[in-house]
């Protein structure tokens, strides 16, 4: 098991066999160095989900479920091990960037925050990557349903 | 709607995406620029005496490269800062494929998913219809029981397409360094897997024929005729490539030492497949966190030393021969039996049963409409393309369509190296840098 699992703020977890700790804003930072400095030098995967849907989701005692879900997948090549953090973000919140720990999240942190809207403090460049610069709207919230608004063109008057 | 446009817009006012010039940055800024350039913090990016040796403004310029440049690979969009012909700056700008899969999939039922994510990555897509058939699996709780044959066929089918994938690359890398004749090389042979592909699953792209629970459709009779036709032809020719490629010193030299990268920063920017391994770290999903029956053939890591665009070419072919040889052993080990779990829940009834079955033809119907129920959680796998690794992320809220399907996709982490590689190279080398990352466009953008 990863060293951060004792530390404040992190809810140990069990999904499906995999590791997953949830983290709280507070320590986020802090569990992602912990376990870097163990082995998990490696940040593979860097997403997020919005449970404005699905509000009545099961999360574990002493986790207190908001509406986005920021899910970061780190991997220790020397263990061959592998964990994930789950961060609970509410609507307008912004979150710690990665950037210094995981250079590797530059683009995925732009994604999410191209995608869902959630802010990353410290990213270098926060911009969107996907859609065109001047896009209305983030497309994977779940309040943002596909064919509902007109099709934007870059550029065209409104 | 409105409420959500409202603060939506009050986000989105970030600025563009482009490079920006010099003149039009400060000192600051160019710095943070260049540290997100380099992957490094805004202090070690300032350490950088390279760095704070001042350009002049006149004596730099921003050009774009793509994103209609043949050697892209699609629409990929570089903006180079060149000073003469040395590239001081990159920034690869994406999004022109995106699609929006990711929102789509939210849409589909994990049956009909397979359609969507084998669009990805349109030169592997058995292997990302194999990721999202084992995320679903996992869900599932059935991961432990997919019978021995659906598992050593989707082993032999991943394995072949890492070989079209791979000739494809010859084709592409050997088009970008200006060996035109190995991209008619190598689109031949890649199409000679296809035929296979196209025999078994119907399709030569795009097959959709990995599916939760197995595979749509048993092997076809005769298969194993055109495997071995396969593997007794490709040696000989592989053997031709590597003279006429490796045995050329142009060949050699536009790629040896060009778009260098460590160790260490392939581990930081999260590179994975061909590119870590070309570091020389000898990290392969399909060994060191085996999934399907690789626990079971006999196949070597091939890994580099050098880190350059060389080595990267010389991994992919080489892993062509690696592939060459786990398909051999799946043909000795191909056992009889199931291509597809005996679930009722997840598989449909035979064709034969619904002409003879009310009850059957219900429950086919049912499970094509509506689909099946997965269980509420979240699961994420990976597995080792012919890119690195791709992984699905799935949350479940226990419908029959994934709550949210994300597929971390190697190309999209492996092109931020591009930078990198890049910085302080000549313009020339840009075109053999890219070609050696082997991006996927429509897996990059999604």
């Amino acid at each position: 098991m990863p060293v951060a699992v004792g530390m404040q703020g992190v809810v140990a977890h069990e999904s499906n066999g995999q590791q997953v700790l949830f983290v709280e804003d507070t320590s986020y930072l802090a569990v992602v160095t912990a376990l870097y400095e163990s082995g998990f030098t490696m940040c593979v995967d860097l997403t997020a989900v919005d449970y404005l849907a699905n509000p009545a989701r099961v999360v574990p005692s002493g986790v207190v479920a908001r509406r986005f879900e920021v899910v970061v997948n780190l991997l220790s090549i020397t263990d061959r091990e592998r964990v994930r953090l789950r961060l609970q973000v509410a609507d307008g919140d912004s979150v710690p960037s990665l950037f210094d720990v995981h250079p590797s999240t530059e683009a995925m942190e732009r994604e999410v925050f191209d995608m869902f809207g959630i802010r990353f403090d410290g990213h270098p460049d926060l911009t969107r990557i996907l859609m065109p610069e001047d896009w209305d709207g983030h497309p994977l919230r779940k309040d943002y349903a596909q064919g509902r608004i007109p099709v934007q063109f870059k550029g065209a008057a409104s | 709607m409105t409420t959500i446009d409202a603060s939506a817009g009050a986000a989105t006012s970030e600025g563009g995406q482009e490079l920006k010039s010099r003149r039009e940055i400060s000192q600051k800024a160019l710095m943070r620029e260049a540290g997100a350039v380099l992957r490094m913090s805004e202090s070690a990016a300032a350490a950088l005496s390279e760095v704070q040796g001042d350009v002049g403004e006149d004596q730099s310029m921003i050009i774009n490269m793509g994103p209609q440049h043949p050697s892209t690979h699609g629409v990929l969009r570089l903006m180079l800062e060149l000073q003469g012909e040395t590239v001081l700056r990159c920034k690869p700008i994406i999004g022109y494929l995106h699609t929006g899969m990711e929102k789509t999939g939210e849409s589909l039922t994990f049956l009909q998913g397979g359609t969507n994510v084998t669009r990805m990555d349109y030169l592997s897509p058995l292997n990302n219809e194999l990721v999202f058939s084992m995320a679903t699996e996992k869900l599932l709780g059935i991961d432990g029981d997919i019978p021995e044959r659906a598992q050593w066929m989707r082993m032999l089918l991943s394995e072949l397409n890492r070989m079209s994938s791979h000739l494809l690359f010859l084709a592409t890398n050997g088009m970008d360094i200006g060996a035109v004749s190995m991209m008619l090389y190598g689109w031949r042979e890649r199409e000679e897997v296809l035929r296979f592909f196209q025999k078994v699953t119907g399709l030569r792209m795009n097959h959709n024929f990995i599916r939760p629970g197995g595979l749509a459709a048993d092997l076809p009779a005769g298969w194993r005729d055109d495997v071995l036709r396969l593997l007794d032809m490709l040696p000989d020719r592989l053997a031709e490539y590597e003279i006429l490629m490796n045995g050329q010193p142009i060949w050699r030299e536009r790629l040896q030492g060009v778009g260098v990268i460590t160790q260490s920063e392939a581990i930081a920017l999260a590179a994975t497949g061909p590119i870590l391994r070309s570091t020389g770290i000898a990290w392969d999903l399909r060994r060191d966190m085996p999934y399907l029956k690789y626990r079971e053939v006999d196949f070597d890591v091939v890994v580099g030393a050098h880190g350059d665009a060389y080595d990267r070419y010389a991994i992919r072919f080489n892993e062509i021969r690696e592939s060459m040889r786990i398909v051999r052993q799946i043909l000795e080990k191909m056992p009889s039996g199931d291509f597809r779990i005996q679930n009722k829940k997840v598989t449909p009834p035979p064709r034969g049963r619904i002409d003879e079955s009310m009850e059957a033809l219900i429950h086919h119907f049912k499970i094509f409409t509506e689909g099946f129920k997965v269980p509420e959680g979240e699961v994420y796998v990976a597995i080792e393309s012919p890119r690195g690794e791709i992984g699905c992320y799935i949350a479940s809220d226990g419908s029959s369509v994934p709550y949210r399907m994300h597929v971390r996709a190697p190309s999209f982490v492996n092109v931020q190296c591009l930078p990198h590689m890049m910085r302080g190279g000549l313009v020339a080398d840009a075109v053999a840098v890219i070609s050696s990352i082997d991006p996927v466009l429509g897996e990059v953008d999604r």
